[in-house]
């Protein structure tokens, strides 16, 4: 192994597979339904772009890789497996390197997870979302609660590290009924969960149903009690709210998102890809083409799908590490913002609303030897959308 | 046309209340005269302005010259001036009444006399003016003609017996009205030697022609090529072009003594045209100006702020257009704590002020937020000075001030006798003393005096609903009385919202002061931190809310590596910050206030 300069930060990788069986009416991620998909050609248009991106990055340490979507757990588990490869041999791949697939718990796909598991994928996040079948449907999902039971059965065996998510907050959703659902869900997975709040976002066909008043959304107190309890409910199975909507048991927490969160390096190909990656000038934002084909043909003409490629601000770093790291209970070290951004953490923030927040309980420092630690409170994370609003200059 | 005898001019305005016909008979004058084709006919044709049509009223002053070819066998110079109906644009009338030698007095003959009609008969009667009644609509199976009649030389006290009923909406008898005018009006008089004196009786700003001015000419010629001086600025023009109203503009060689046309000079500098001011001829002036008209005083006054703070200087720009148009209208430059840099803008009464505020946004494309009206006060210091008081935010501490008067009105309301009683409780409700209560068939006639500030607070409002419409109000200015005043302030977090502190009458404070506290409440969506409302007579709180901490706002999920989607949700959130007034640690959006404001 090579050793490498302070300069040289580590990367996370994320690869997106954009495609779905069918598109769920509350998702507005970038993931588009085929007839039929020619895997061949996506397998060597992510592993040529990967090759690129490395190229024009130069050999830096591997924290992680996530293979998200669409419905990554669709893909061929040869791709995964020679796209592991690819990365190991192009970055330096830290010990126990965490590689994460996104797949959906239909009996199909859980029949594939040995393959993926075969292909170097050492921890799984299942696309549950709910244990009720009323719930499942109506959420437009393909797998009924049963299937999903197997398919946790069936992962923990094959997986290290097993996730799931479950959206909640759905229209009449009760408090009981849903800590009812959680503390079975707690049953089932012992290390993380991711708990969604369900959102109506534009361009959904949910956003069209609740527009023409099909369904009503928890009110905001509703929503906040039900928060709430769901922070309550995890705590007692032993799991920590470390972000607003992930909890894990101390030590298991997703570390390719927490890269996310803390604002470190991260390269993401495939079609609507985003990347943070810090070269000679800066750190730049990098974006690929949203729609497939086009991405595709794009990068067997010139090696990759980039459109965007933006040297960030200092403003527009700070104010993305806040928009993050404010989202983690563990907060943000002004000590590594200061370094990643130029700017020390005071000076990146609203002084009347600090003090305001901090007099209110929304916001806390942390002091410790080594560090000092700004970070949002449960009571603050709660609201953190307004606070960032006024807090962030 | 210039070479018009003068006894063959005859110079009319016409009186009547909204919707009694006044436009429709000039349209109809209009038309028999054949001044316009059927095909160039459209509705109203003197109401220029879209709110005019729309509303059915007319703000400003027109006019238009009409040839007649009359029963005697002579054609005859017909001008006529149309004037506002509404009490508050008295002032507009005058300026008209002041440019004719009579005028038609048009009344509704199913309903009869209302309110609005009597100040400006009165008003014409003072000008000297032979006045026609005509009794419209008399093709109505509810036409009453001979009780209007009646009404008429009762409660206006002018003969009625030779009325000419007509139908203007038909066409029916408009020939009777020519003939009448003809016959019945004085004509104009005047020596076309003597030295000019032409009356400035509007002036406007032409996006083509620049400033056009409307003269009646009272001695003297006109014509183009004079060189003529504005007699109160000193200012001196060469005249490019004069003529006349067909309704169209149409050139002429000159104006003679009773002709009423206008100017075009190329006058750059609006303030040196102010109506009422004598045009003379510079080479030979006149040794004396015509006398002027009544000055308009303001007796409303609101402060007027863009919505979007970039548009302030388009909204000085446009007032000072509008002001040419209305010389009527007054205003300055103001700052408010919650609203930013605006104007303090004074209007002669609540329907000027929804016109002006209309025109601009009409007109000149503004949004605008307009603070709840307030009368002129006049303030005694304790150490002796008097000040006129047109904003609550400037009152003084209670310990500086000796006395405050307000002004107070002379109402007239005249209501089917059916709705009588809640129009009387609502009068002594607002602090009302009744001086007179007259019955002319079945409908009343109450005249009150009124504190005007009792007026300006949705009096309008309140008494359409509670006559359903029935009721027609007029006032005039009366007198100033001292009073029990105070002013509440609005706090936000304890800081005072300026735009929201109002002066009342010490009785009134604490339900209003609970009102405005109640309604912002409901108005200031949640926040980060929790705002407490006040209201506040000085250091003493009236009333108070509160508006409790937002309980959740934050996104479930962040997808991925998308970060710049949630930076940009960021940014545009700084973005809607602009549109919010910060108070402590809270910012409320603007609008709340908008609505606060809207809602009085």
């Amino acid at each position: 192994m090579r050793t490498h300069a302070q300069s040289e930060p580590s990367v996370a990788l994320y690869v997106h597979w954009p495609f779905c069986r069918s598109k769920c009416p509350y998702c507005d991620f970038n993931s588009h339904v085929r007839e039929r998909i020619d895997q061949t050609r996506f397998a060597a248009a992510l592993r040529r772009e990967l090759a690129t991106e490395a190229a024009a990055l130069g050999r830096r340490p591997l924290r992680s890789i996530f293979f998200g979507g669409g419905t990554p757990s669709l893909m061929d588990p040869q791709t995964t497996a020679d796209l592991i490869a690819d990365a190991r041999a192009l970055f330096d791949a830290e010990p126990n390197l965490e590689i994460t697939l996104e797949a959906n718990p239909t009996s199909v796909e859980a029949g594939a997870l040995a393959a993926f598991a075969q292909a170097g994928v050492n921890r799984i996040s299942l696309g549950v979302q709910s244990l009720d079948d009323a719930a499942l449907r109506f959420l437009g999902r393909e797998h009924s609660a049963t299937q999903a039971v197997a398919a946790l059965e069936t992962a923990r065996r094959l997986f290290g590290r097993l996730s799931f998510d479950l959206i909640y907050a759905r229209p009449g959703q009760t408090l009981a009924a849903w800590r009812s659902e959680l503390d079975t869900a707690l049953t089932l997975v012992s290390d993380h969960l991711s708990l969604y709040q369900l959102t109506i976002e534009p361009g959904t066909v949910f956003e069209g149903a609740a527009r023409r008043g099909l369904f009503a959304l928890p009110d905001e107190d509703a929503s906040a009690a039900l928060y709430e309890q769901t922070a309550t409910v995890a705590a007692r199975h032993g799991l920590a709210a470390y972000e607003v909507s992930n909890y894990a048991r101390p030590g298991c927490e997703s570390r390719h998102n927490l890269g996310y969160w803390r604002y470190q390096d991260y390269i993401g190909i495939g079609p609507g890809a985003h990347g943070r990656l810090t070269r000679a000038d800066g750190l730049h934002a990098t974006r690929r083409h949203r729609a497939p084909e086009p991405w595709a043909e794009r990068v067997e003409r010139t090696g990759s799908g980039t459109t965007h490629d933006d040297l960030l601000s200092q403003q527009d770093c700070a104010r993305e590490m806040l928009l993050m790291g404010l989202r983690l209970d563990e907060g943000i070290d002004g000590t590594h913002f200061a370094a990643r951004t130029g700017m020390a953490l005071e000076d990146a923030l609203d002084p009347a609303i600090l003090r305001a927040a901090l007099e209110e309980d929304y916001l806390a420092w942390s002091i410790a030897p080594a560090s000092t630690r700004l970070r949002a409170t449960p009571s603050g994370r709660l609201r953190l959308e307004a606070l960032l609003g006024a807090l962030v200059l | 046309m210039t070479d018009t005898p003068l006894s063959l001019i005859r110079n009319f305005s016409i009186i009547a209340h909204i919707d009694h016909g006044k436009s429709t008979l000039a349209d109809r004058l209009i038309q028999a005269c054949g001044a316009l084709t059927a095909r160039e006919m459209t509705n109203q044709v003197l109401d220029n302005m879209d709110i005019e049509r729309e509303r059915g009223i007319t703000i400003k002053a027109q006019t238009v010259r009409l040839t007649y070819p009359a029963k005697d066998g002579n054609t005859y110079v017909l001008n006529l001036m149309d004037t506002p109906g509404h009490v508050d644009f008295a002032y507009e009338v005058s300026r008209s009444l002041a440019a004719c030698e009579g005028s038609l007095l048009v009344v509704d003959a199913s309903q009869g006399v209302e309110a609005q009609t009597l100040a400006n008969v009165y008003q014409a009667i003072d000008a000297n003016h032979e006045i026609v009644p005509i009794l419209n609509k008399i093709d109505l199976p509810a036409a009453e003609p001979e009780r209007v009649r009646a009404q008429i030389e009762d409660v206006i006290g002018i003969p009625a017996d030779d009325a000419v009923g007509i139908s203007a909406k038909t066409g029916l008898n408009i020939e009777g009205v020519l003939e009448a005018l003809v016959t019945r009006l004085p004509p104009p008089t005047g020596d076309a030697t003597a030295p000019l004196q032409a009356l400035l009786v509007d002036s406007w700003y032409d996006a083509y022609l620049g400033v056009i001015i409307l003269v009646r000419i009272m001695q003297g010629r006109l014509k183009r090529g004079d060189k003529i001086r504005m007699m109160a600025s000193g200012a001196v023009y060469a005249v490019d072009q004069v003529g006349v109203f067909a309704p169209r503009m149409v050139p002429v060689d000159d104006l003679g003594p009773g002709e009423m046309g206008y100017i075009n000079a190329a006058i750059k500098t609006v303030a040196d045209c102010n109506v009422g001011d004598t045009i003379t001829d510079d080479r030979r002036p006149a040794t004396q100006a015509l006398a002027g008209f009544k000055p308009s005083i303001p007796v409303v006054w609101c402060g007027l702020y863009p919505i979007d703070a970039d548009d302030f200087e388009k909204l000085r720009d446009s007032l000072s257009k509008l002001r040419l148009n209305d010389a009527s209208f007054h205003y300055e430059a103001e700052t408010s704590a919650a609203l930013g840099f605006g104007f303090r803008c004074g209007f002669l009464g609540l329907l000027h002020l929804e016109i002006i505020q209309e025109r601009l946004s009409r007109e000149f494309n503004l949004d605008l937020i307009a603070t709840a009206p307030s009368v002129v006060y006049r303030l005694y210091r304790t150490n002796g000075g008097m000040e006129e008081l047109h904003n609550p935010a400037d009152m003084p501490d209670s310990s500086l001030i000796e006395k405050v008067e307000e002004p107070w009105i002379n109402a007239t309301i005249m209501v089917p006798d059916d709705y009588l009683g809640p129009v009387l409780s609502l009068c002594s409700e607002r602090r009302g003393i009744q001086k007179d209560l007259t019955y002319v068939g079945n409908r009343a006639m109450a005249v009150y005096r009124l504190p005007l500030n009792e007026v300006v607070f949705d009096f309008y409002d309140r008494l359409k609903s509670i006559s359903r419409g029935y009721a027609s109000f007029d006032y005039q200015m009366d007198d100033y009385q001292e009073s029990d005043l105070v002013r509440i302030s609005i706090l936000v977090n304890q800081e005072p919202v300026d735009a929201l502190s109002f002066i009342a009458h010490r009785s009134a404070a604490e339900s209003r002061g609970r009102s405005i506290c109640a309604k912002l409440k409901e108005l200031i969506p949640r926040q980060l931190f929790k705002i407490a409302i006040q209201a506040a007579i000085g250091s003493r709180v009236i009333a108070r809310e509160t508006i409790g901490a937002l309980s959740k706002d934050v996104t479930a999920k962040c997808y991925g590596g998308d970060i710049s989607r949630k930076r940009k949700l960021l940014e545009k959130q700084k973005e809607g910050k602009k549109r919010m007034r910060q108070f402590g640690k809270v910012e409320i959006p603007q609008s709340a206030f908008l609505a606060a404001l809207k809602m009085d």
